[in-house]
């Protein structure tokens, strides 16, 4: 039973933080419809802005853990999100109302440069943090078998709790979050209500890029170690999520992420560590087959 | 008011206006009849800047929108209900009609909802459905209404009449001149009914293949035979 409760503490945990990478590539799939390959490295630019600013507040001399913890964050959301702008603005506009393909072989593109360019002005080792926060809540059962919750756990969840929160609050509530949905349903309609449909389609770049950021620094913790190319994998895992969750739904990537999270937890605690990728993609494909728009998707029908 | 001139529009190689030019002045009702694929639609999407015109110019107010965003044309105060509705399916009704108050920032919300609702109440009782549910009739008013939203100057209407049942089509006509003459607000109608159109129109042109081949009032066009022949007999 404790051994279930701590599969299931650490799966949650992964699977927020494939849920919100997994936003950025539901949110500008149900706006553009292209697939955003240069995500993933959007995260892991976020998890080496956190670990370049942890590095040089502690050169500073800021050492207390929560002002660090939230300049950090800071810190990453805004340069992040900015890559993310970018991305869009130098690799995306250009092409849109090019055929389907080019959008998204620009972003295969994109997503090798942002690689080497880190690999380059980084260096290609593994780069370790310091544990800025440790130990946390343990629970002991009359058996004799412990429960731990890791304080990065609890923040993770609580973090990624409240930025759902809002972020659904914003798409539901307030003009961006209209316009946002407006364009995802016809842009050009959109743009005939006087939308101003680059700039939210930028929007919604730099929001999946700030997600993501906030995805990149709470893996950073989490593991203690990035590099380079941690955000192929993650990317590729966020996607899966995205599309299980069916793509294109923004409650449908959380959940996507959270199904992930806990499959490959549950698949490493179980059975083997090794093959938790293999266990993650199978159940991508058994959705597919049955559920070919994802767990929350629309069919594509739905034109009136 | 909006002074269309010479007006070339392209999709990839086809020319779909081949040069234009009409006008509409302060208050009127200007019709635009001709065939399916004459350049109905092509004209009031690129009075919108969707697409850009690839020669030729706008002008509204006296100012040149040829080459506006399109955001700026609709603040300037030219709005479209445009053809086949284009109702944001899964949003609300009320979401529908905050959409179309986008370029006033929602200033006048409540006042604007009022006159929306007194012209179609039928939106009232719907306000929370999603759009993609209602009716076609009920789509076509929640498609003025949300052009209305936007206080336009100049209203284009694109087939408000196509797939409606007849009971509602003269509903739609009513309201339309009830716009009109309430608050003096300008239309640019684009119809295939063209009996319908022309009746409640002011002045009207007759568009072919990407041209306009004949222009008059309302009146005149009713009575021309060639327009007659052409777009009327029959088409009651």
């Amino acid at each position: 039973m404790a051994y279930f409760l701590q599969q299931l503490i650490n799966g949650i945990a992964l699977g927020m933080v494939y849920g919100l990478i997994a936003i950025g590539y539901s949110m500008v799939y149900g706006i553009i419809g292209m697939i955003n390959f240069a995500h993933g490295e959007i995260y892991m630019i976020g998890a080496f802005v956190s670990i370049i600013f942890f590095t040089l507040l502690g050169m500073l001399g800021i050492s207390w853990a929560p002002l660090a913890l939230v300049l950090v964050l800071l810190a990453a959301i805004v340069i992040t999100s900015l890559y993310g702008w970018t991305v869009e603005r130098i690799a995306y506009r250009p092409l849109r109302g090019s055929f389907r393909l080019a959008p998204l072989i620009s972003a295969i593109g994109m997503s090798i440069f942002l690689q080497t360019y880190v690999q380059v002005t980084q260096g290609a080792k593994i780069k370790p943090l310091q544990p800025v926060i440790t130990g946390g809540i343990t629970f002991t059962d009359a058996s004799g078998f412990t429960v731990t919750i890791s304080w990065i756990q609890v923040l993770i969840v609580v973090l990624t709790v409240a930025l759902m929160a809002g972020f659904t609050w914003i798409i539901a509530k307030t003009p961006l979050g209209r316009a946002q949905r407006a364009c995802a349903q016809d842009l050009k309609m959109a743009a005939l209500c006087g939308v101003d449909v680059d700039r939210t389609i930028s929007l919604t770049f730099v929001i999946g890029a700030a997600l993501a950021a906030v995805a990149g620094l709470m893996a950073t913790l989490y593991y203690g170690v990035i590099d380079f190319f941690i955000g192929f994998l993650a990317g590729v895992k966020a996607f899966t999520a995205a599309v299980l969750g069916g793509i294109g739904s923004i409650p449908g990537a959380m959940l996507g992420g959270l199904v992930l999270g806990l499959v490959e937890a549950f698949w490493s605690g179980y059975f083997s560590i090794e093959y938790k990728d293999v266990a993650a993609f199978t159940i991508l494909v058994i959705v597919l087959i049955f559920l070919p728009t994802g767990i929350l998707g629309q069919p594509e029908v739905e034109k009136v | 008011m909006l002074e269309v001139e010479n007006v070339v529009t392209r999709y990839g190689v086809i020319e779909a206006l081949k040069g234009v030019s009409i006008r509409v002045e302060r208050g009127e009702i200007v019709a635009i009849i001709g065939a399916n694929g004459a350049g109905k639609s092509t004209l009031l999407m690129t009075i919108c800047g969707q697409p850009r015109a690839a020669s030729g110019r706008i002008r509204f107010e006296g100012r040149e929108i040829t080459d506006l965003p399109t955001y700026d044309i609709v603040r300037l105060g030219i709005v479209q209900a445009p053809e086949g509705r284009r109702i944001f399916p899964r949003m609300t009704v009320y979401e529908n009609l905050l959409m179309g108050a986008v370029p006033t920032g929602g200033r006048y919300l409540e006042e604007d909802l009022e006159r929306v609702f007194a012209l179609f109440p039928r939106l009232k009782e719907r306000l929370h459905q999603r759009g993609g549910t209602l009716s076609g009739g009920e789509q076509q008013m929640l498609c003025i209404g949300r052009a209305l939203m936007a206080r336009p100057k100049l209203l284009l209407l694109d087939e408000p009449s196509l797939g409606i049942a007849p009971i509602l089509v003269r509903q739609i006509f009513e309201a339309i001149v009830a716009i009109n003459r309430e608050r003096g607000l300008s239309i640019l109608l684009v119809e295939q009914n063209a009996y319908q159109a022309l009746k409640i129109a002011h002045r009207g042109y007759v568009l072919a293949s990407g041209r306009v081949v004949r222009e008059g009032t309302g009146r005149q066009l009713l009575a021309d035979p060639e327009v007659r022949a052409a777009y009327l007999e029959g088409g009651q």
